[in-house]
């Protein structure tokens, strides 16, 4: 039991969180425990958004990596806020125009890779250019408060556990179950592991990656709508931390960068490590310097102690 | 037209339709002044684009040359300005810290993009240590050879076909770097035929790491002082110049001069772009067209090759 516990490899995600806030909290003498906790979960939620949809994208295969996530975020963000104009009545209609933005970014991503068979990283580095400035000249010089009723979603509590972790819990545990239990997810585990195998064997290769890709940059929707409700207001940068975020979570939580195999738990184990290694480099008092490179040797020692895929 | 040759030729092509399009907006810029101007930067950018060549060549992508070139600018402006003995020393510990991250990728079979992604935290952390805030002073050499002035042809084009033609030489015609790609073509057969290698990955990713080096000294000597974010884009940038310039993410299948051309093409469609007045909201997804636009050309080109 212990030894199939162990060879989990969320296990090793969730260690190091646990690690990483005992040192934080041993340094304080357990002074705060609970508030670095509830504010680790609230900043982890928005990783655990876009690092589920990277985690299919990078599941479908080898070079399939989806970095136009930052960029989407800002303009999901900056057309939420625009639309909506502080307006409650408008909620509804911002967030289907911020999501409907979202999801056009993800078909053309996937036009891009398909129709001009460019390789995906490419393809969704030039997107998230196009993207990106489509945001700036949109969203210019905003400072449109988010409407009362998405602030305090985004902010609200229950016995220190924010609503929005719970919320989010349940998108990670409904894309557990499309990941294990549907034809869709079980495609995406197929086709990355060999996709010409999925394809003989009569499965729609590309539909599967059309969808993923879409589903990626819906989610990344999502997030750019929920942080802008988080921070008051969308800002032209909101995007840029997580793309670092979204491949490291996925990684770090056990996901294989070859593709085939993806893991759901271990992107909230990494999510809160991220968050709480730098609560703890900051509760320290390490300067920006040295928090930068600590934090880069960490990601480098997990990812290095995780393993890479066997020799192949 | 032979297909092939079509899509070794588009690179070129496409540097000469900017080219072109620029001298037409802006027909003051063709002249020996304007030229240099224009191209100024593009050293630097084509150092960088060499590196994650290098990188690329192993299959592996570097998503910390960028952050790495900063660092060396920092190190330039600093240590190498007060203490010339002690900053050649730290630029040279900085290509082994680059061969000794190749041979962990892939002693551990690691995936690069995490770990140089990670890397780049650590290039930026110590470029933030030696120097908080923008400042120090380039050596007065590298600002003479920045701003050399050689007769007829604008410096940083004989710049550039140097680099191009030296890196062509070496890894293209030298039996060495039929190795070296053939590394990215296909590994395993290599190591059975008893080549190493580890050997290999490691001498890429110090060359990567060296011209890493050179490109943030250059960079250095045009912008005078030190600044740990003067690079951030030139990830980017080296990405896009290396399959601009026809390279491939798989399979060894790069080009030295290409990715030399596709560098100078992201930086005279900068130029370009400034030139056409466009609102600077859409200067970065302009960008993003163009290679879009060439990568669209390149498909259309292979497609037709496929079906013969």
């Amino acid at each position: 039991m212990r030894a199939k516990l162990l060879r989990q490899p969320w296990v090793y995600s969730f260690g190091a969180a646990l690690a990483v806030w005992l040192a934080t909290i041993a340094y304080t003498h357990g002074q705060g425990a609970g508030a670095i906790l509830t504010a680790a979960l609230s900043f982890a939620t928005f990783t655990i958004i876009v690092g589920l949809g990277q985690m299919m994208v990078i599941t479908t295969g080898p070079g399939n990596v989806d970095l136009s996530i930052p960029a989407t975020i800002t303009l999901s963000g900056a057309v939420a806020m625009k639309v909506m104009d502080e307006d409650t009545g408008r909620m509804a209609i911002g967030i289907v125009a911020a999501l409907g933005a979202a999801t056009l970014v993800g078909i053309f991503n996937y036009g891009l890779i398909r129709i001009l068979r460019i390789p995906p990283i490419i393809a969704t580095l030039s997107s998230s250019f196009l993207v990106l400035s489509a945001a700036i000249s949109y969203g210019r010089g905003i400072r449109i408060k988010p409407p009362e009723p998405l602030a305090q979603f985004a902010e609200a509590q229950v016995l220190g556990i924010p609503i929005m972790a719970i919320a989010v819990l349940a998108l990670s545990v409904a894309m557990a179950v499309v990941l294990s239990r549907t034809v869709y997810g079980r495609s995406v585990l197929a086709v990355g592991q060999n996709s010409r195998a999925a394809w003989l064997a009569g499965l729609n290769v590309g539909r599967t990656r059309f969808l993923t890709y879409v589903l990626s940059a819906f989610l990344a929707g999502v997030c750019g709508i929920l942080l802008s409700g988080f921070s008051r207001g969308a800002a032209l940068n909101m995007g840029e931390e997580f793309l670092l975020a979204s491949i490291a979570t996925v990684v770090i939580g056990g996901t294989s960068v070859a593709g085939g195999r993806a893991n759901v738990p271990g992107i909230w184990g990494a999510a809160l490590f991220m968050y709480l290694l730098v609560t703890m480099l900051n509760t320290f008092g390490a300067s920006a310097g040295i928090r930068l490179i600590l934090t880069g040797l960490m990601i480098i020692g997990v990812i290095v102690a995780a393993g890479g895929e066997e020799q192949r | 037209m032979n297909r092939r040759f079509l899509r070794q030729a588009l690179p070129f092509l496409t540097l000469a339709v900017v080219l072109a399009a620029t001298f037409y907006v802006q027909p003051r810029t063709m002249s020996y002044f304007g030229l240099n101007l224009m191209l100024q930067y593009a050293v630097p950018i084509a150092l960088a684009t060499i590196a994650q060549m290098f990188v690329i060549t192993v299959n592996d992508l570097d998503l910390s040359i960028g952050p790495f070139v900063g660092l060396v600018s920092c190190i330039g402006a600093t240590l190498l300005f007060d203490n010339p003995a002690l900053g050649v020393l730290a630029l040279l510990a900085m290509i082994a810290a680059y061969g000794a991250v190749g041979a962990l990728i892939h002693i551990r079979n690691l995936p690069s993009i995490v770990v140089t992604l990670g890397l780049s935290f650590v290039w930026l952390g110590i470029a933030v240590l030696i120097l908080p805030s923008p400042g120090g002073k380039s050596p007065e050499w590298l600002k003479a050879i920045m701003n050399v002035h050689v007769p007829y042809a604008p410096f940083p084009i004989i710049a550039a076909i140097v680099i191009g033609v030296v890196v062509h030489l070496a890894l293209m015609l030298s039996s060495y770097g039929v190795i070296a790609r053939g590394a990215g073509g296909n590994p395993k057969a290599l190591s059975r035929a008893g080549w190493s290698m580890l050997k290999t990955k490691v001498i890429m990713y110090m060359l990567a790491g060296f011209f890493g080096v050179l490109a943030g000294l250059a960079l250095l000597g045009l912008t005078t002082s030190g600044d740990a974010h003067v690079a951030d884009r030139y990830t980017l940038y080296s990405i896009a110049g290396v399959i601009l310039g026809g390279g491939e993410f798989i399979g060894g299948r790069v080009s030295p001069l290409g990715a030399v051309v596709g560098a100078l093409t992201l930086a005279l469609a900068g130029s370009f772009l400034i030139f056409l007045k466009i609102s600077p909201d859409w200067q970065i997804g302009a960008q993003g067209a163009i290679l879009i636009i060439v990568l669209a050309l390149r498909a259309l080109v292979s497609y037709g090759e496929q079906k013969r």
